[in-house]
């Protein structure tokens, strides 16, 4: 059977098991699984997935609800935590709450999960007014709705501060054959409210992962939050990253994208400033090689005046790797004074490694300013007899050179001990210790 | 310490190397002058490693084994270190986190652990102000920004962590002022021993009242077509090279 048919026949299953109080989520939820039946699975004819292909990875026998609890211990998966700091954590194992590993909170803020959030009355006002206002109704994001039932709630009221970083990490055990993860969070800031969030997905085996996570973020008034995703899976883990985010006055939206792991990763990331003087911020570094495949798919529609908008996506290719990126920048009519800069710069180590990257602007105002440039060149060969001559071996030198070019990106991370986290990922990446803490 | 014998270089079907015979021995100092365009930065290059170029004939003999198939850096671990004529921007990688990077690789290669880190600090610290190197300095990206001076004092700090047996130092006054060009020569003359040796290339006989040479040679269309002692530079930096340039044509 299809995965499309598989999924349209479980969902009986899976609403019988998981109807919730909350008759909104249910009607949305029925509407999804309609919606996704209408219109399934994106395919190559659809321009935005021009240069990525998910056959390869719909192709296994996904099971959808894995059968037996795994549990694992925090000192095998200790690594995957930030855990020089002090965090709250929603954890999961294979789409399940894990509580010994978590540690959430509802003083002032609430860091929880999804599943209260839909199930309980308290937060039922939150969920009417957010759930699903911002994720589209079709194709992957209909697929996760319809099946949405746990992932993490975070609530930053208004004029708090979270003082400590939040991680969501999704461990899968993929002790079945192959498993199908659909995690949804939900990311409310309420007005003058702060918040660090680090994500990541981590299967704990090589058997083939897919998840479809749905992300959707929104910055009140003044809200400020800082969101980090590290994309860092075992071989066999396809990850479709899903997140949207709403804007408002003078909020500020930073989300850093690291991706060294996986197989298929395509993060599909849209903003929408609704508000005046809002900064939206993308970056990215990528660093991919062998068969592995990346696509970065960015959305920042400009619908408010005097806002600004950054893109700084930095990827590196070897082997067979294969880029993806596609910015688009809409830039409405109303949207007076916009400042809307992309960049997307690539390099290239041999030459079986492929990039495609689009740049795509449609500027409806007059008043703007907006910029982008994207490059693609190879490790600079000059720079390469500089560093040789000073005694550093080719390959220390190569990934000197790359982790240079990643730097301005590393360099915004405003967490210290992520940044060294992801220096260290990056360093092993490359296979290399040069010498000083990257 | 150096030995160059028939050298013949190229690169694609263009040769610029077309025969040089060198023998530098420790403790001596060498000069290299000749016209612009002559092979002397070729020279150093080929020497130090650089792949585009291809050796046709000939051999490079460091310490009396034959270095012309090693790479770049293992050449610099066994002890040569060339200071670029243009040494090359590096953004992002910061001076003092690149010059513990080549220190410590150095090491490696060598079978010794990494440089403790007060030490390094302090061996930075030394250097630096050996050089009169502003401290703000070794926080910026390599080379990035720096005028043409602070390159070549960059590079001779580069050198001065580094500890060479054979520094070729590849017009390193040129850019310099007057003052930084007796920082850097003391730098290099603080640098020499009974056990090292020193190559410079240079255009002007300035540099060489500072860094006195044993001998000088002058390179013209890829051969050394002369050598001399001392004296050799100020009759050059008098006549010009007509002279030479006539001689060489007589004979031939
Ligand atoms: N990679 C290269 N490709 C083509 N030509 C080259 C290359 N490298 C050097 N040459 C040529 O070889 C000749 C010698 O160059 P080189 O840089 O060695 O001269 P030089 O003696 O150092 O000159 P200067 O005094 O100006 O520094 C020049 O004609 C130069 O254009
Ligand atoms: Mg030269």
């Amino acid at each position: 059977m299809e995965l499309k048919e598989k999924l349209l026949s479980s969902y009986i299953a899976f609403e019988n098991q998981n109807s919730v109080v909350n008759s909104f989520v249910n009607e949305l939820r029925g509407e999804a699984i309609k919606n996704f039946e209408a219109t399934g699975f994106p395919s190559k004819k659809n321009e935005n997935w021009k240069y990525t292909s998910l056959k390869k990875v719909l192709n296994e026998d996904f099971s959808l609800f894995p059968e037996s609890e795994h549990t694992i211990e925090y000192r095998d998966v200790q690594p995957y935590f930030i855990h020089d700091i002090d965090t709250y954590k929603i954890v999961f194992i294979d789409g399940k709450y894990a509580s010994h590993l978590s540690q959430t909170t509802h003083e002032g803020i609430d860091v929880c999960l999804m599943s209260s959030a839909l199930t309980q009355t308290k937060y039922r006002a939150v969920i009417e007014n957010y759930f699903s206002k911002i994720a589209p109704k079709d194709n992957l994001a209909a697929l996760n709705t319809a099946f949405c039932n746990e992932g993490a709630y975070i609530h930053i009221k208004k004029n708090k501060v979270s003082k400590r970083p939040i991680q969501i990490i999704h461990f899968s055990t993929a002790k079945e054959s192959a498993l199908l993860l659909q995690p949804r969070n939900l990311i409310v800031v309420d007005e003058n409210a702060h918040v660090q969030v680090i994500e990541r997905h981590q299967s704990l085996t090589e058997n083939p992962t897919l998840t479809n996570s749905v992300t959707e973020i929104f910055a009140n008034k003044r809200a400020n939050i800082d969101y980090y995703k590290i994309q860092n899976d075992k071989s066999g883990a396809s990850l479709i990253d899903n997140t949207f985010i709403d804007q408002q006055q003078e909020s500020n939206v930073a989300v850093h994208t690291f991706s060294f792991g996986g197989k298929l990763t395509r993060n599909n990331l849209n903003f929408h400033q609704n508000g005046e003087r809002v900064e939206s911020i993308l970056k990215g570094v990528s660093i991919i090689g062998q068969k592995q495949h990346i696509d970065h798919n960015t959305l920042v529609h400009h619908i408010a005046p005097n806002c600004e908008s950054h893109q700084d996506y930095k990827g590196i290719f070897s082997d067979s790797a294969v880029g993806v990126f596609n910015g688009k920048v809409v830039v409405e009519k109303e949207a007076q004074k916009t400042n809307a800069f992309q960049a997307n710069n690539n390099l290239l180590v041999n030459d079986k490694a492929t990039i495609n990257t689009k740049p795509q602007l449609e500027i409806f105002a007059d008043d703007v300013k907006c910029s982008h440039g994207c490059t693609i060149g190879q490790l600079d060969e000059n720079a390469m007899f500089y560093l040789q001559t000073r005694g550093i071996p080719q390959k220390e030198a190569k990934a000197l050179l790359m982790y240079a070019f990643a730097n301005n990106v590393l360099e915004s991370v405003k967490i210290p001990q992520l940044k060294k986290r992801i220096n260290k990922i990056i360093a092993e990446k490359l296979g290399v210790n040069i010498g000083f803490d990257l | 310490m150096l030995k160059i014998e028939n050298l013949h270089a190229r690169v694609g079907d263009k040769f610029i190397l077309k025969g040089i015979d060198l023998e530098i021995n420790a403790g001596e100092v060498h000069a290299i002058m000749g016209p612009n365009g002559s092979g002397k930065s070729t020279l150093a290059s080929v020497v130090a490693g650089k792949e585009e170029y291809e050796i046709r004939q000939g051999q490079i003999l460091f310490e009396n084994e034959d270095i012309s198939e090693l790479s770049a850096d293992e050449r610099a671990h066994k002890g040569l270190f060339l200071s670029f004529q243009y040494p090359v921007e590096i953004p992002g990688v910061t001076v003092t986190n690149f010059v513990k990077t080549a220190l410590n690789e150095t090491r490696k290669a060598k079978g010794q652990t990494d440089m403790p880190a007060n030490k390094m600090l302090k061996l930075i610290r030394e250097k630096s102000e050996m050089l009169e190197i502003d401290r703000k300095f070794l926080s910026r990206s390599l080379n990035e920004g720096f005028s043409g001076g602070e390159k070549k004092r960059n590079e001779i700090f580069q050198m001065a962590i580094l500890e060479p047996k054979l520094a070729i130092l590849d017009e390193t006054d040129s850019g310099l002022d007057i003052d930084a060009l007796r920082i850097v020569a003391n730098g290099v003359n603080k640098l020499r021993s009974k056990d090292n040796a020193t190559l410079v290339i240079t255009h002007y006989q300035r540099l060489l009242d500072y860094i006195v040479p044993d001998f000088v040679h002058v390179l013209y269309d890829g051969k050394i077509v002369k050598s001399g002692g001392k004296e050799l530079a100020f009759e050059l930096e008098e006549k010009g090279y007509d002279w030479i340039k006539k001689e060489v044509n007589q004979k031939a």
